[in-house]
């Protein structure tokens, strides 16, 4: 290929628009991005800060009286034995696979467009994932007895069930926080190195230092680096896949009505896709108003593909939607019929949460219908009012799941009303506390955009290009 | 600070990405073997440019994933089958049910390939290693901003200050420095 390219000239209409604008300089990658982590601490960071902190000390608090008390505190009871918890759950490390997807998958198909927002995505990914792990730690109750878990001897003689998919869940969001923290800190060293150089103060040179390991950027060093960034991208990818396949087992092994369909696992990946890129264009949206100087780097271009994969995947998830609704009626089982065409999509009010289902409807399905148009993915505040209904749908969507199947499942005379306590509705506020407490942090000291992968994309980066802008 | 003592090799600047690969080039065809280039991100054509093959951390990997293929087999088989074999429901519980047990398996073969990518990656790369003579080379704080950088180690066998330098100035190199150990 790069032989041909010597005598071809490349049509005009094929040539690409470089991925940071104004044909920036490298230098000037690192000014910006530096700049955010060295320059006095910013008004709006302590304000928001004031906001953010006392939501989560509020979530710490439910936790710490729940776990005291038992989860009695919470409005679960027979026949929903799981209801916001697990819809918590699963609305969170769902928005963890868009980061996953942005740093792996974007990777390994080349797509350069990922380098200015993966390592933003990928610590949403981290900080969703802390959220999520809260739900089923503190849910099973004696918390304390968590290490049951565990495959390890213990003196009772006990094992685990390894054909539950409970358990196969502790294996697989463990698995994915671990390979997400290692990615992601692979992915920080070069630009580490980079802060450990630019550090003033003492405090900063060390613990830059510290953190970027020695760092040297020798090319004997990026060729291996290169590798494990390779291979941990080829790793996670089908990591990503498994997770929500695993969490949608936990369900769809089951036999309840409304669980027990094998269109789960496919439709659970492509739903928390969809969830997660709606959750990385809302937290990057104020960023990118925030911080001015990296809209080069963050364009509207960015913005316009986000968009674009939040409507593919959105009908992927309304073709699921509707696919469940036909084998619900091709299947002709009386329960999952009822499950389907009266406890969730009628009007008639005899199921008790159909505005649940109807709401994940609009919010999911019809939505992001408006980004068929490019002057509405471009426009920045249909897309953040998209968003935030895409993120309202998503936790509607596990919520509908979750309880319209407990609450009527096969003899009303085990049906039963489910409506949240007031520490769960708190504890569930408290999640978005922590989530955004952990995320103005990581944008207050460490570089939000991968400053090394971002210069490797730029004109100059190109071994043949020669004309330096120095 | 110690006081410099040995001498560690010599450092060169280069403009661009271009002209440091064009330099590589004569650095590897003069036969040159104890040296590398500093840069701000990884140089695409780089490896070929300084005569280095592919890396071997591939195959630490292969092997680790192994390992944690390995380790689930025998994780979710054991205590299945011999320690504590779990009837659930009275659902079946003999070999046919192996479907059961991939979930964890592959989980842990990835935990394990990650794990070691990372860790292999850190030793080929003598990570952590926070203290290294070419960080004495006031310049060299440029390859994490836009310097690229080209060190020749004193230990080579072609090494000599004189020549070496003088062949660094001649493919475009600036700033030529002495380095310390």
């Amino acid at each position: 290929m790069s032989k041909t390219s010597f005598t071809l000239e490349t049509p005009k209409e094929l040539v690409r628009p470089p991925l940071v604008d104004h044909n920036r300089s490298i230098s000037w990658v690192t000014d910006k991005v530096s700049d955010i982590v060295e320059s006095p601490t910013p008004k709006w960071w302590l304000i928001a800060l004031c906001f953010t902190v006392p939501v989560a000390l509020m979530g710490l608090v439910c936790i710490i009286y729940q776990i005291s008390n038992g989860v009695g505190v919470w409005g679960e009871n027979h026949p929903n034995g799981w209801a916001w918890d697990i819809t918590n759950f699963v609305f969170w490390i769902g928005i963890g696979h868009a980061g996953t997807l942005i740093s792996a998958v974007l990777f390994l198909t080349r797509q350069k467009w990922r380098t200015s927002i993966n390592r933003a995505a990928e610590a949403m990914t981290l900080f969703a994932v802390v959220c999520a792990g809260i739900f089923p730690a503190i849910h099973v109750g004696r918390v304390w007895y968590a290490w049951f878990l565990a495959p390890i001897p213990n003196t009772n003689a006990i094992w685990p069930n390894f054909r539950s998919p409970l358990l196969w869940d502790v294996f697989a969001v463990s698995t994915y926080f671990s390979v997400s923290v290692l990615f992601w800190f692979v992915g920080l060293i070069p630009d580490l190195a980079t802060l450990r150089d630019r550090a003033k103060s003492r405090f900063g040179q060390i613990v830059y230092g510290a953190l970027a390991l020695g760092w040297r950027g020798g090319n004997r060093q990026w060729r291996h680096y290169e590798m494990a960034y390779l291979l941990l991208a080829g790793l996670s990818t089908p990591l990503v896949l498994s997770v929500h396949s695993i969490v949608s087992f936990d369900f769809a092994t089951s036999v309840m009505p409304g669980w027990h369909t094998t269109i789960f696992p496919p439709y659970f990946v492509a739903g928390a896709i969809f969830g997660g890129f709606a959750m990385v264009l809302t937290i990057m949206l104020p960023a990118s108003r925030i911080f001015p100087q990296l809209n080069d780097m963050i364009t509207r271009s960015h913005v316009d593909k986000m968009a674009k994969i939040i409507l593919l995947t959105g009908s992927i998830v309304g073709y699921a939607y509707l696919m469940e609704l036909f084998v619900a009626w091709y299947g002709a089982n009386k329960f999952e019929g009822f499950t389907f065409f009266t406890a969730r999509a009628a009007f008639n009010g005899k199921g008790w949460y159909q505005w649940a289902y109807w709401i994940m409807m609009f919010c999911n399905v019809i939505s992001p219908q408006i980004f068929w148009f490019q002057k509405m993915r471009t426009n920045y505040i249909v897309v953040f009012i998209v968003c935030q209904f895409v993120n309202v749908g998503m936790w509607f969507e596990r919520f509908t799941i979750i309880v319209t199947s407990l609450a009527q499942d096969f003899l009303p005379s085990s049906w039963g009303h489910y409506s949240p306590s007031t520490t769960e509705i708190l504890t569930f506020i408290g999640t978005f506390g922590i989530f955004l407490t952990l995320f103005l942090l990581f944008m207050r000291f460490l570089p939000m955009i991968a400053i090394s992968e971002v210069k490797g994309v730029t004109p100059e980066a190109d071994p043949h290009h020669h004309h330096p802008k120095h | 600070m110690s006081q410099p003592r040995k001498v560690y090799g010599l450092g060169a600047e280069f403009d661009s990405a271009a002209s440091l690969m064009a330099a590589a080039e004569k650095i590897r065809d003069t036969g040159f073997a104890h040296w590398d280039v500093h840069t701000p991100f990884p140089i695409h054509g780089m490896d070929k440019a300084m005569g280095l093959g592919k890396s071997k951390l591939s195959a630490a990997v292969f092997v680790g994933g192994l390992m944690g293929l390995l380790t689930g087999v025998l994780l979710v088989t054991i205590p299945s089958f011999v320690l504590y074999p779990i009837i659930v429901h009275g659902k079946p519980y003999n070999w046919a049910t192996a479907p059961a047990f991939f979930p964890i398996i592959f989980e842990l073969t990835v935990l394990f390939s990650a794990f070691t990518a990372v860790g292999t990656m850190f030793a080929m790369n003598q990570l952590p290693r926070l203290n290294h003579p070419v960080f004495n080379w006031d310049r060299f704080k440029r390859f994490t901003d836009d310097g690229f950088l080209m060190v020749i180690e004193a230990r080579d066998a072609k090494f000599s200050e004189s020549r070496t330098k003088a062949l660094l100035e001649e493919i475009g190199g600036k700033n030529v420095t002495l380095i310390h150990d």
